[in-house]
């Protein structure tokens, strides 16, 4: 109940986007910002508005919902599914082991000199996404990677015979894994900063339990900021097409894939439900993000 | 209260460094494997001593530094002049500058397609020299957001106005107040997103794979499907550079202004600024 | 009985001694307050009695029951800390029904208690806002409110008011001094103001160095300092230093003869000894003011509004007198003669 309340007051609390009250008169200062506005205009505004109209537009050019219809058949369906069951799935399990890690290395007790080590190894594995990645995992999980063989003849255990295949939706899952995991973590550390110990030792002398101190007062302080990292990393994995693309070719038909496809072979045959499709990521992106910054907003509030 | 061993805690934190570390070091171990029976360099050998590798390297390479450079002069003037006389755009900026990051890169680059195609008034990607500024443009975009954030939080830290201020009223011009003031002081923040920026685009495939320019990425992908063990030595050879960019990164975005790192950088006294 | 026993604990961190061999037996509905400066050890000694912290040696008992080895959510002590702590995620009416509601007391009894709390705090109105939209005055009085709730046996404020402006410090010590007698809590108050710990204590342990210097009524620390620290830190003092001519109360302070009204322990005939006299002990140039009087000359004077501040320099000694301005004073002149009336019995006799 009262995280409710306090998602309500939250929003109201909001400021709203500033109005953007352009000079009453003419001011050669603006002159200064133009290239800059001018770069965005260009190569950043006006195709994503190009296909985001197109979208909208038959191949003859007449104004049409169609295609956003199409969005909604069922290989488009599918494509979508399976990108956001492959996002959704990837964000979770590195959201869950990425606050287990952060607690373990932030308030876990370990050495003083864990910490910088995986902030420093997360720094830059967050960063190892993409092919050489992709690499990385087949040299490690695919038929012959090492933790293959080495199962397989010292343990006796055969991965693949078992029903894992590296170039899977699982195997997929376990490889994003390698940026999602550091991600959450390099996020969500400054809020398990944030917990004030003498909130747990407030807790504790009013009588609560260590469960009850994370359930009641530490989990809902973090909700915002791991719920925020959690859109991030699900974001993150649904533009991403690289290492997908290295690991099974174009068989693996997330969103990403199947709209670059498209573009290199005009699979769909017809461009402007390629427009539809881009614009069907775009909006997923956004809404992701807008809302990854609303929850920040929170935490933020919170951590002052 | 007295606190047991932490169990939990070392139990997470060694399964997590055995899932960082062992793809590194089966990657490594598989890259050595080249020759059967025995450990070589051979997978090392026969990348570097490819045409292609090096040809595709430097391409992406060149056209990386293209794009730092033309990112930093699109970003520094920018903020600076929003931060001294433009407040009132900086919510527009900002929002201009995270929009990378909700756009994908395929989405982007099939924008690039549609509206600098053959019959558009821009028409780009009808040339060589054309898809290669749009590659460059394209990863300027890419990096935008952490260009734009590294080079912010550099100028939030220093007096802007103050230091124009203190400059202007000593006689320099508004040029060389930039040029000789607020450059040595934002330069450490501009190198560390520059580092940022070669990481992204270096290895960057969609764009270059889709505007078909001969670059490091759709070569790697290249690689990865025809051979076995070059691409193990390639990973390694990338996660090294990725290490060596982002410990650059890190030294530059935590050095102060004033202090040297780089004997190269001398060539101007850095002004002292209060901590 | 002793509600309170704290018997001959100890802390040590490594060789870190930051609590030595310290006693103190508390009353039922008694204000203590431990008074020292950082790092005396006045926190850690709230910190073991609240349970966050093992002694590593000697015991606590609370009403007759050792609770040494208790956890701390088991001893029924409420706490506020100084950067008030309350749960952020939570409204105030939250917060302060928090201990209630993990002991498992029905609701509709937890709504009562908070109103209760509540109502004695004075910010009912204000149960349903967020720790964040509060002043820092509203949220240590609602961390009040909370550690109060459960109906704890003791109460613990470590530092409760340092955080706040001055203004809010003076006004919230005395509201939690007057909810303090009301509810007849017995209260432990850590703190290194000497003003706060002199206005409101019953009595006031002075720490210095992981030890306890003097335990004492406010009056006599004040009057009454047992060791120049105490002195020093409780108020301002001025300190001179005599020739004891006869142990038996007789010194020589400069060329003037004084008895004082206490014999000297530890100092034979001929050995100095250190004096101490509070600012407001002494009169300059007023001589219905005491029964001893000393020459010296004038050095400085400070106009501070209501009070005069005049510096003498006495048998080579700097000393400080507060007088209260007039709208018909005049400061003396820097360089003049004056002399320095008091009571020969206010003069302290400080053991170093």
């Amino acid at each position: 109940m009262s995280m409710a309340d306090a998602a309500s007051k939250g929003e109201r609390m909001l400021d709203p986007m500033p109005a953007m009250n352009f000079a009453r008169r003419w001011n050669w200062s603006w002159l200064g910002a133009a290239p800059f506005l001018l770069f965005c205009l260009t190569f950043l505004v006006a195709p994503v508005l190009y296909l985001v109209n197109g979208a909208f537009q038959n191949p003859a050019g007449t104004y049409t919902l169609d295609n956003i219809a199409a969005l909604f058949s069922p290989n488009m369906l599918a494509a979508f599914s399976l990108s956001m069951r492959l996002s959704l799935f990837s964000a979770a399990i590195g959201s869950v082991f990425g606050l287990l890690l952060a607690y373990a290395v932030i308030l876990g007790g370990l050495p003083s000199w864990v910490r910088p080590a995986f902030m420093t190894f997360s720094g830059v594995a967050s960063n190892f996404a993409g092919i050489p990645l992709a690499f990385a995992f087949i040299a490690t999980l695919g038929r012959l990677g090492l933790v293959t063989v080495v199962l397989r003849d010292v343990f006796g255990f055969n991965i693949y015979s078992a029903g894992f295949n590296l170039f899977s939706f699982w195997g997929l899952a376990l490889t994003y894994l390698y940026f999602q995991l550091p991600l959450m973590l390099l996020i969500v550390t400054p809020a398990m900063d944030g917990l004030k110990a003498e909130w747990r030792e407030a807790a504790e002398i009013l009588g609560a339990t260590r469960r009850q101190y994370w359930r009641m007062v530490a989990l809902p302080v973090l909700a915002p900021s791991v719920l925020g990292c959690f859109l991030l990393l699900f974001a993150n994995a649904f533009g991403t097409l690289v290492t997908v693309y290295a690991l099974t070719g174009s068989r693996f038909g997330v969103v990403p894939i199947v709209l670059f496809q498209q573009i290199q072979g005009n699979v769909l045959y017809n461009p402007n439900l390629g427009y539809a499709l881009a614009f069907g990521m775009v909006v997923i992106m956004a809404v992701s993000n807008i809302l990854y910054l609303v929850l920040r907003n929170r935490a933020e509030r919170w951590q002052k | 209260m007295k606190k047991g061993f932490p169990f939990a805690s070392v139990m997470i934190a060694i399964l997590a460094g055995a899932y960082f570390l062992i793809p590194l070091y089966a990657t490594f171990q598989f890259s050595l494997q080249m020759v059967r029976g025995e450990w070589s360099l051979a997978a090392y050998r026969a990348v570097l001593g490819s045409n292609v590798f090096l040809a595709t390297l430097s391409f992406s390479a060149i056209a990386s530094f293209t794009a730092i450079v033309l990112g930093a002069l699109i970003v520094v003037p920018t903020i600076y002049w929003v931060r001294l006389k433009l407040p009132r755009l900086r919510p527009l900026i900002e929002f201009l500058s995270l929009l990378p990051l909700i756009i994908p890169p395929v989405v982007l680059v099939f924008g690039y397609i549609r509206l600098f195609g053959s019959n558009s008034l821009l028409p780009l990607t009808t040339s060589d020299v054309g898809t290669n500024a749009l590659l460059v443009v394209g990863y300027v975009v890419l990096s935008l957001p952490y260009m734009f954030r590294a080079v912010d939080n550099g100028m939030s830290v220093i007096d802007i106005a103050t230091l124009t201020e203190a400059a202007e009223s000593l006689g320099a011009s508004r040029l060389r107040t930039i040029v000789s003031v607020i450059f040595p002081n934002v330069r450490s923040a501009i190198v560390s997103g520059a580092f940022l920026t070669f990481s992204i685009s270096l290895g960057e495939f969609v764009l270059a794979s889709l505007l078909n320019r001969p670059a490091f990425g759709p070569y790697l992908v290249q690689i990865g499907q025809d051979r076995a063990y070059e691409p193990a030595a390639l990973a390694v050879m990338t996660f090294a550079l990725t290490w060596a960019c982002m410990l650059m990164m890190q030294i530059f975005a935590t050095k102060k202004p004033g202090t040297r790192l780089l004997p190269r950088f001398r060539f101007r006294p850095a002004k002292e600024m209060p901590a | 009985m002793n509600f309170l026993r704290i018997a001959a604990i100890g802390k040590s961190f490594g060789q870190n001694h930051v609590v030595k061999d310290f006693s103190l037996d508390i009353d039922k509905g008694e204000f203590i307050s431990f008074l020292g400066p950082s790092g005396c050890g006045k926190t850690t000694v709230l910190r073991m009695v609240a349970g966050f912290e093992a002694p590593s040696a000697g015991r606590i008992l609370l009403d007759g029951a050792d609770i040494t080895g208790v956890p701390s959510r088991q001893r029924n002590i409420g706490m506020v800390f100084q950067a008030y702590a309350l749960f952020p995620n939570m409204t105030v009416f939250d917060n302060v029904a928090f201990g209630l509601k993990v002991a498992g007391v029905a609701k509709s009894d937890i709504a009562t208690r908070v109103d209760e709390m509540l109502r004695l705090i004075n910010l009912e109105h204000l149960a349903d806002r967020y720790p964040y939209q509060m002043s820092g005055g509203q949220q240590q009085r609602v961390a009040l409110a909370r550690a109060l709730a459960p109906r704890p046996r003791v109460l613990l404020l470590d530092e409760p008011l340092s955080a706040l402006d001055a203004k809010i410090r003076v006004s919230l010590r005395e509201e939690i001094r007057a909810i303090q007698r009301k509810l007849g809590i017995t209260t432990i108050f850590v703190t290194h103001d000497q003003e706060e710990a002199l206005s409101i204590s019953d009595r006031i342990v002075v720490m210095n160095g992981g030890r306890a210097e003097q335990i004492g009524a406010p009056s006599d620390i004040y009057n009454r300092p047992a060791t120049r620290f105490v002195a020093s830190f409780v108020g301002t003092l001025n300190m001179i230093e005599a020739e004891v001519l006869d142990p038996n109360g007789t010194v020589r302070i400069g060329e003037t003869v004084v008895s004082l009204a206490e014999p000297i322990v530890h100092r034979g005939p001929g050995e100095k000894v250190s004096l101490a006299l509070r600012p407001e002990a002494g009169a300059v140039d007023r001589a219905e003011h005491g029964d001893t009087s000393l020459p010296g000359t004038v050095v400085s004077t400070q106009f501070l509004g209501s009070v005069i501040r005049v510096k003498l320099d006495v048998a080579g000694h700097r000393m400080s007198f507060d007088r209260f301005n007039a709208p018909d004073s005049r400061l003396p002149n820097i360089g003049d003669p004056a002399r320095l009336h008091f009571a020969a019995r206010d003069l302290l006799v400080v053991q170093d």
